[in-house]
């Protein structure tokens, strides 16, 4: 089981509330389900909250549960259960990395290796610059080793160019979102084997 | 090999444009209005007919899946669910039909609802594909305000709605009934069956489930003919298929072939072979990392579908294919996977929750020489105890990379242990 907790350690700000902009996403998210399921929007609200702030905090939780008129705990069961909510600060990078079997196999311990030599961290571990993170199949295979950065993902990976692309990062110089190769997505390096004709 | 006009994901790359405007292009949105006037018992007859087995891994047939949806709609309406929480590891293939074909996946739901009766659909993505779920919504968009979908879709009368809802990562939502729970705001633990989602599903209503793939084949199979598709493949596992082949070959790659393709054919013409050539192969897992793995004995001529990898002890799965070759240390190998399967159990069925723990640090030991040569049939064992013992696959999918270890490759693992007994002498 991989239930996740809050640390104790870490101060939890009084109070949390949307943004009006913010607000207005959420009601979006809301009007999508049938009236009386408020409740199924609760995923989407607690990633709303998160992006806000950057973490989910309790106050964020329970400002939730308010909005839902659900029960806190039943926020809390949520916001634990799902690993994508971070239920503590992460640094200004968040940088997560597949080393599930396809990754493994073709050298996400080198990737691995580059990113602790670059961010001075481990799995688990944070700094300013950097929150480095191991993850499950990320679901990108063809294209492994596979780093997801916030929401892009980083494909093709060896040690030399993930260090590049981590060391870019860390500078704030611009990085190319993708095949970091020059791959065409999914398709056969060198060009596809199907669909020639109409390419 | 499988003819570029045989293959419905045209733009499988990428190269072309993915929304509306391309997709029209490529024959997408094509008088969908006359398929959804010929009315929900002929499309599904067609989908019976097609014989399109469903494309997430258990391989039921879409079209008598839909069947079991009430023919009547009563006080609870219908709703179709799309379980895009794709996340078998070596499985990558939704995620491109979303990225860069979504307009098949809209047109598809679109035509399934109405066959089940359904004026909604949810559309269950993976938390960690933001970019995929943004290009989806944006096909979403397109299909709204062109007047696809919504009020009177396509000019047929049938209203319309398609939502997309993100996990936040947990495999396990990928099991049905665990996609439903998250769909209504709570934790992904599967519910146990039956009730069946046709009977009671998402909101205590009549819902179908299906795969993308599933989906987006739809529309393509319903304008070029049941029999068309019945005519690719072999029997009783008809029609095209997208394959994912990751790990120890010269290209990885995602690509569309016929059902049925040799798998050695399937990685010489699309991965250009193993790395070191065909010899230097170990093993293959043929179907995402829950289904056994096969020695390359096997390989060498085994068929890619359902029924004959169900012959030789494994599955198609998601038919995500992963290659290992002769440097691969299997024993290593199996046990990453043990780790992810401890990971991913939601925890509610003691055997797969205690159990998957237990299998992995076992593996933990037997990877690092550290275990007796009796410890590998006291696994075994386990394994056969949480397999079939819980309310959903995982337990299952814990199970069968292990067994599937200790099936083909006995020897090797004795042979570590045996190194160590050696070692210690």
């Amino acid at each position: 089981m991989s239930s996740h907790y809050p640390d104790p350690n870490v101060p939890q700000p009084e109070t949390f509330a949307f943004t009006p902009e913010v607000m207005e996403q959420a009601k979006v998210f809301i009007a999508k389900y049938p009236a009386g399921r408020q409740r199924s929007a609760v995923m989407p609200l607690l990633d709303l909250a998160q992006r806000q702030d950057g973490w989910l905090s309790r106050a964020a939780m329970d400002y939730i549960a308010g909005l839902l008129g659900m029960p806190p705990i039943k926020v809390y069961e949520v916001a634990t259960f799902y690993t994508m909510y971070r239920l503590r600060p992460v640094g200004k990078h968040h940088v997560q990395l597949c080393t599930n079997i396809s990754c493994w196999l073709r050298g996400s311990d080198d990737v691995k290796r580059a990113a602790e030599e670059v961010f001075g961290i481990g799995f688990g571990q944070s700094n300013d610059e950097a929150t480095l993170e191991e993850v499950e199949c990320a679901g990108a295979c063809v294209n492994a080793p596979v780093a997801q950065i916030g929401d892009d993902y980083y494909e093709d990976l060896t040690y030399d160019n993930a260090k590049a692309l981590f060391q870019a990062l860390k500078d704030g110089k611009p990085v190319q979102v993708g095949s970091q190769i020059g791959r065409q997505t999914s398709c056969p390096e060198g060009g596809p084997t199907t669909l020639k004709g109409d390419a | 090999m499988l003819q570029d006009k045989d293959r419905i994901f045209t733009n499988l790359y990428g190269i072309q444009d993915p929304f509306l405007k391309g997709a029209q292009a490529r024959g997408d949105w094509d008088n969908t209005k006359a398929i959804l006037d010929k009315g929900p018992e002929w499309i599904i007859d067609q989908m019976k007919a097609s014989g399109l087995r469903g494309r997430g891994g258990a391989g039921f047939s879409t079209g008598m899946k839909w069947s079991f949806m009430p023919k009547e709609v009563g006080e609870r309406p219908h709703y179709l669910v799309v379980n895009a929480d794709e996340g078998e590891p070596g499985t990558c293939k939704d995620r491109d039909i979303m990225r860069h074909d979504p307009h098949k996946l809209v047109e598809g739901c679109l035509i399934a609802s109405y066959a089940i009766r359904a004026h909604t659909c949810y559309i269950y993505i993976r938390g960690e594909f933001y970019r995929e779920a943004e290009a989806l919504q944006r096909a979403i968009d397109e299909a709204y305000a062109s007047g696809l979908i919504g009020k009177n879709a396509c000019g047929s009368g049938w209203d319309f709605d398609l939502f997309i809802h993100r996990g936040m990562g947990a495999y396990v939502c990928g099991e049905e009934t665990a996609l439903i729970n998250s769909i209504e705001g709570k934790k992904g633990q599967p519910r146990l069956k039956p009730p069946f989602p046709a009977g009671v599903g998402v909101f205590g209503c009549p819902t179908t489930v299906n795969n993308v793939e599933s989906i987006a084949v739809a529309p393509t199979i319903l304008r070029r003919g049941a029999d068309w598709f019945a005519g690719l493949g072999r029997p009783n596992n008809t029609g095209t298929k997208l394959f994912c082949i990751s790990g120890h070959v010269n290209k990885p790659c995602n690509v569309e072939e016929e059902m049925g393709i040799p798998l050695k054919e399937l990685i010489e013409k699309h991965c250009g072979g193993v790395r070191g050539g065909w010899d230097n192969l170990l093993a293959i897992i043929p179907g995402g990392s829950s289904v056994p793995m096969l020695p390359k004995s096997i390989c060498d001529d085994v068929l890619m579908d359902f029924d004959s990898l169900r012959a030789v002890q494994s599955g198609l799965g998601t038919a995500a294919v992963i290659v290992m070759d002769k440097s691969t240390d299997l024993v290593r190998a199996i046990t990453r996977l043990a780790k992810f399967y401890m990971h991913e159990s939601c925890g509610q069925c003691t055997p797969c929750r205690e159990g998957s723990g237990w299998m992995w640090r076992v593996m933990e030991r037997m990877s690092q020489g550290r275990a007796s040569v009796e410890e590998i049939d006291m696994l075994f064992d386990v394994s056969k105890q949480i397999e079939g013992h819980t309310i959903c696959a995982l337990g299952d999918a814990a199970a069968w990379p292990i067994q599937g270890l200790i099936r083909h490759f006995r020897p090797q693992i004795e042979e570590r242990l045996g190194r160590r007994a050696q070692a210690a002498e």
